[in-house]
C-alpha cells in the first residue's frame, strides 16, 4: 500500500530581510492529517514560517511544496485549501462579527448558511451583529477561528492560537482547529508542554535555523532549553 | 573585479576627449548668435543634459521592468543608478534652462516653454524617489515598489510632454530654439559632439558608481564568509540597493 | 468581477458606518472655497480662474481621499485577508478604484453646487452638462493614480506625506486638461460644451494609466 504524498514538504528553506536570513536551511516534512509543533524563542522564525506556508510569503532559496503543489509558483492553486490563524484576526473592527464573516465566506465562495453553523459552534451567535471593536478579545478570538476554517481547509496554520482564549473558550474552538478537526496541523507556541502533547512532530528553530526534527517524547530536555537561551 | 569595472578606463578615457573636443568647439567653432549673444552657448550644455537626462529616466524604467521580470536585484541597482544620475542631470538641465530663459527673454522661467515646463513637473516626479526608497525598510520591498515607481514614472515621461505641448498647441509657444529652429552645420555639428559627450558622461558616472556598490556588496558578502554572519554589521537605512 | 463587487461593498459599507472619509472631504472643499474668497479678495469668480480654483480644490479634497484608500487594510489586516483568498489580487485595483471613483462623484455632487453659491459668478446651469464629462474623466484619472499611488505609499513610514507628493506630479497633466477645458465653460456668456482636444487628452490619459496601473499591481502585493 503506498503512502499518501507528504502535506508539507520543505527542503533548505530559506528566507532573507536585506542581508539578514530569517530562516535558512529549514527542512521538515508533515504527513497528511499530522501536527506539527514549531517552537522557538521570539524572534527564531516561527511566525515567518508559518506566513511562507500560507503563501503571503516567498522563499527566497530552497523548496517548499504544500499540499502536493510547489510554492511560490503554484500558491493560487492551494490558497483555497490553506486555514491561516495569525496574530491579527483579520477582521475589520467596524464591521460586525457577522459581516466580516460574511465578506470572508464571499471571497472564498462559502456559502452562507456555514457562517451560521459556525457562528453557533463557537457560541458567538448572540452577539454577531455587535461591531468586532466592542467585542472582548476572547470572543475576537474566537471569530478570527471561524473565519480560518470558514472555507473547510485541509491545512491549518495556526500562530498561537490559545493565545486570547479561556480554558473554556479554548474548550469551544477545539473541534475546529484542535487534533480533533482531524486536517493536517501546524502550530508555534510560546508553551513548549501545551505544544507537545499536541504534536505528531517537533521542530525546534533558533535563529531561523532548525536544531531539531523529533517526535514529542524524544525532545530532550536540553535540546529544548538550548532554544531558548 | 566586478563587471562594471571592465572597460571603464577606455570609457573616461573616451569621455574625457570628447567633452574637451565639444568645448574647443563651443568656444572657437560655433558661430555666434546674433540674437542671444554670447549666453546662447548654453544651449550646448543645457539641451544634451535635458535630452540624455529624459533618456536615463527611461532606461531606468527598463532596467526596473528587468527587476520586475527576473527578481535579480542587480537590475534593480542597475535602475536606481540610473535614476539618480539622471536627477542629478535633470537639476544641471533646470538650472541651465533657466538662464537661457534669462537670456532670450529675461526672465529666470518662463511659463508658456511647454518643454521646460514638462522637464520641470517631470523633475518633481522623480525628487520624489529617493524619499520613497528611503521609507521603506525591507530591502526587497523597498526595491521592488522602487521597480514600480521607476515603470509608472518612465512611462509617464513622453506622456507628459505630449500632453503639455497638445495643451498649449493653440497659442504660438515661445520656445527656446535658435534662428528659427533650423541650425547651420557647424552649430550642428557642435551639437553632436556635445551631445555625445553628455550621454558619455552618464555612461561613464553610471559605470563607476555600479563597479564601486557592487565591489562593497562583494566585500560584505566575503567578510561574512570569512568572519561570520554577526560580524559584518547591517546596513543603516538607506536609500540605495544592496 | 464577483471580487470586485464583494471588496467595493465591503468598503462603501465601512464608509456608512464610520462616515471616516467622505465628510472631511466634502468639508475641506467649501472650507477650501471659502479660503480662495478670501485670498482673491473678489466677490466672485468666472472663466480660467474659476475653473482652476474648482480643479485644484477637488484635486486637493480628492488627495485626502487618497490617504485614507488603504487604511483600514494596513491597520485592520485587510490585505492578510484578501490574499489569503483564492481571488484574482488585481480585482482589489479595480474595487477600491471604484470605491475612490464613487466618493469623488459625491463630493463632487456637494461640492459644485456649493462653488456655484459662494464663488462663480456666471450661472453653472447652461455649461453644466459639459462640466460634468469633463469632471468625470478627471475623476477617473484621480481614481486609477490615486490608487495606484495610495497602494504604494500604505507600507511605507510616511505614507501621509509620500502619497500626495507622488500623485501631484503624475496628476498635472490631467489637471491642465480639467482646468483648460473647463474654462470657456465657466466664463460669462461661456461655452456649453468642452473642446474634443480636453476630452481627448483626458480619456487617452485615463486609458494609459489604467492598462498600466493594472500591469503593475501584483508586484505591490506580493511579497
Amino acid at each position: 500500500m503506498s503512502t499518501p504524498p507528504p502535506a508539507i514538504e520543505l527542503r533548505d528553506l530559506t528566507r532573507r530581510f536585506g542581508e539578514r536570513a530569517v530562516l535558512r536551511g529549514v527542512s521538515v516534512t508533515v504527513a497528511e492529517g499530522t501536527t506539527l509543533a514549531v517552537l522557538g524563542a521570539n524572534g527564531a522564525g516561527k511566525s515567518t514560517l508559518l506566513r511562507i506556508l500560507s503563501t503571503l510569503l516567498r522563499p527566497h532559496a530552497g523548496e517548499v511544496s504544500v499540499l502536493g503543489e510547489p510554492l511560490p509558483r503554484r500558491g493560487f492553486a492551494v490558497r483555497g485549501s490553506i486555514g491561516y490563524l495569525g496574530h491579527e484576526p483579520l477582521l475589520y473592527r467596524d464591521l460586525s462579527g457577522r459581516e466580516n464573516l460574511h465578506y470572508h465566506a464571499r471571497l472564498h465562495r462559502v456559502s452562507s448558511t456555514r457562517v451560521e453553523e459556525l457562528l453557533a459552534a463557537v457560541g458567538m451567535r448572540h452577539r454577531a451583529d455587535d461591531p468586532v471593536r466592542t467585542l472582548s478579545q476572547g470572543m475576537v478570538q474566537r471569530l478570527a477561528v471561524c473565519r480560518a476554517v470558514l472555507h473547510q481547509p485541509r491545512l491549518l496554520l495556526l500562530d498561537e492560537p490559545r493565545a486570547n482564549l479561556d480554558p473554556g473558550a479554548a474548550a469551544i474552538v477545539a473541534p475546529l482547529i484542535g487534533r480533533e478537526a482531524g486536517v493536517t496541523r501546524v502550530l508555534t507556541s510560546h508553551d513548549p508542554a501545551g505544544a507537545l502533547t499536541e504534536a505528531d512532530t517537533v521542530l525546534g528553530l533558533r535563529d531561523g535555523r532548525c536544531e531539531f526534527v523529533t517526535e514529542p517524547g524524544q525532545v530532550s530536555p536540553t535540546a529544548l532549553e538550548g532554544l531558548y537561551r | 573585479m566586478s563587471s562594471y569595472s571592465r572597460g571603464l578606463r577606455g570609457l573616461t578615457i573616451a569621455t574625457v576627449a570628447t567633452i574637451a573636443a565639444a568645448l574647443a568647439l563651443v568656444f572657437f567653432y560655433a558661430p555666434l548668435d546674433a540674437d542671444q549673444g554670447f549666453i546662447q552657448k548654453i544651449f550646448y550644455v543645457h539641451v544634451p543634459l535635458a535630452i540624455v537626462s529624459l533618456c536615463g529616466f527611461v532606461l531606468g524604467g527598463l532596467f526596473a521592468v528587468g527587476h520586475l521580470r527576473t527578481g535579480d536585484r542587480r537590475w534593480d541597482m542597475r535602475s536606481y543608478v540610473a535614476i539618480h544620475m539622471s536627477l542629478i542631470f535633470t537639476v544641471g538641465g533646470l538650472i541651465t534652462g533657466s538662464i537661457w530663459a534669462k537670456a532670450s527673454w529675461g526672465h529666470w522661467w518662463e511659463w508658456s516653454d511647454p518643454t521646460l515646463v514638462s522637464y520641470l513637473i517631470v523633475f518633481l516626479l522623480y525628487a520624489t524617489y529617493q524619499p520613497l526608497r528611503f521609507s521603506i525598510e525591507d530591502p526587497e520591498r523597498q526595491a521592488r515598489y522602487a521597480s514600480v515607481f521607476a515603470v509608472v514614472a518612465g512611462a509617464f515621461v513622453p506622456m507628459n510632454f505630449i500632453a503639455v505641448r497638445l495643451s498649449q498647441g493653440f497659442v504660438h509657444p515661445r520656445v527656446l530654439t535658435l534662428t528659427g529652429g533650423r541650425l547651420p552645420g557647424s552649430m550642428q555639428l557642435t551639437f553632436g559632439i556635445s551631445l555625445l559627450g553628455i550621454a558619455l558622461l552618464f555612461a561613464t558616472l553610471w559605470k563607476y558608481e555600479l563597479a564601486a556598490k557592487s565591489t562593497r556588496m562583494q566585500l560584505r558578502r566575503l567578510r561574512r564568509a570569512v568572519l561570520g554572519e554577526d560580524a559584518v554589521r547591517p546596513l543603516g537605512r538607506s536609500a540605495a540597493p544592496s | 468581477m464577483r471580487t470586485v463587487l464583494t471588496v467595493l461593498r465591503k468598503d462603501l459599507l465601512l464608509e456608512l458606518r464610520t462616515f471616516e472619509t467622505l465628510p472631511a472631504m466634502i468639508l475641506f472643499s467649501v472650507s477650501t472655497f471659502v479660503v480662495f474668497h478670501f485670498a482673491l479678495d473678489q466677490s466672485t469668480i468666472a472663466g480660467q480662474l474659476a475653473a482652476g480654483v474648482l480643479t485644484a480644490t477637488l484635486l486637493f479634497a480628492g488627495l485626502l481621499g487618497v490617504n485614507r484608500l488603504f487604511v483600514a487594510e494596513r491597520e485592520q489586516g485587510g490585505f492578510d485577508g484578501f490574499l489569503l483568498a483564492p481571488v484574482d489580487r488585481s480585482a482589489l485595483l479595480v474595487a477600491k478604484a471604484a470605491a475612490l471613483f464613487i466618493f469623488l462623484v459625491v463630493l463632487e455632487v456637494v461640492a459644485l453646487p456649493a462653488f456655484a453659491l459662494l464663488l462663480l459668478g456666471p450661472s453653472l446651469g447652461p455649461p453644466l452638462g459639459g462640466v460634468v464629462v469633463l469632471l468625470v474623466l478627471a475623476d477617473l484619472a484621480l481614481a486609477v493614480i490615486g490608487t495606484l499611488v495610495s497602494a504604494i505609499a500604505i507600507r511605507t513610514r510616511a505614507r501621509d506625506l509620500i502619497g500626495p507628493i507622488i500623485a501631484l506630479p503624475l496628476l498635472i497633466p490631467a489637471l491642465i486638461a480639467t482646468a483648460e477645458g473647463a474654462g470657456p465653460l465657466l466664463a460669462v456668456h461661456g461655452h456649453t460644451f468642452p473642446e474634443g482636444r480636453w476630452l481627448l487628452i483626458l480619456a487617452l490619459y485615463d486609458l494609459v494609466f489604467a492598462l498600466l496601473a493594472y500591469a503593475v499591481f501584483d508586484f505591490l502585493l506580493e511579497d
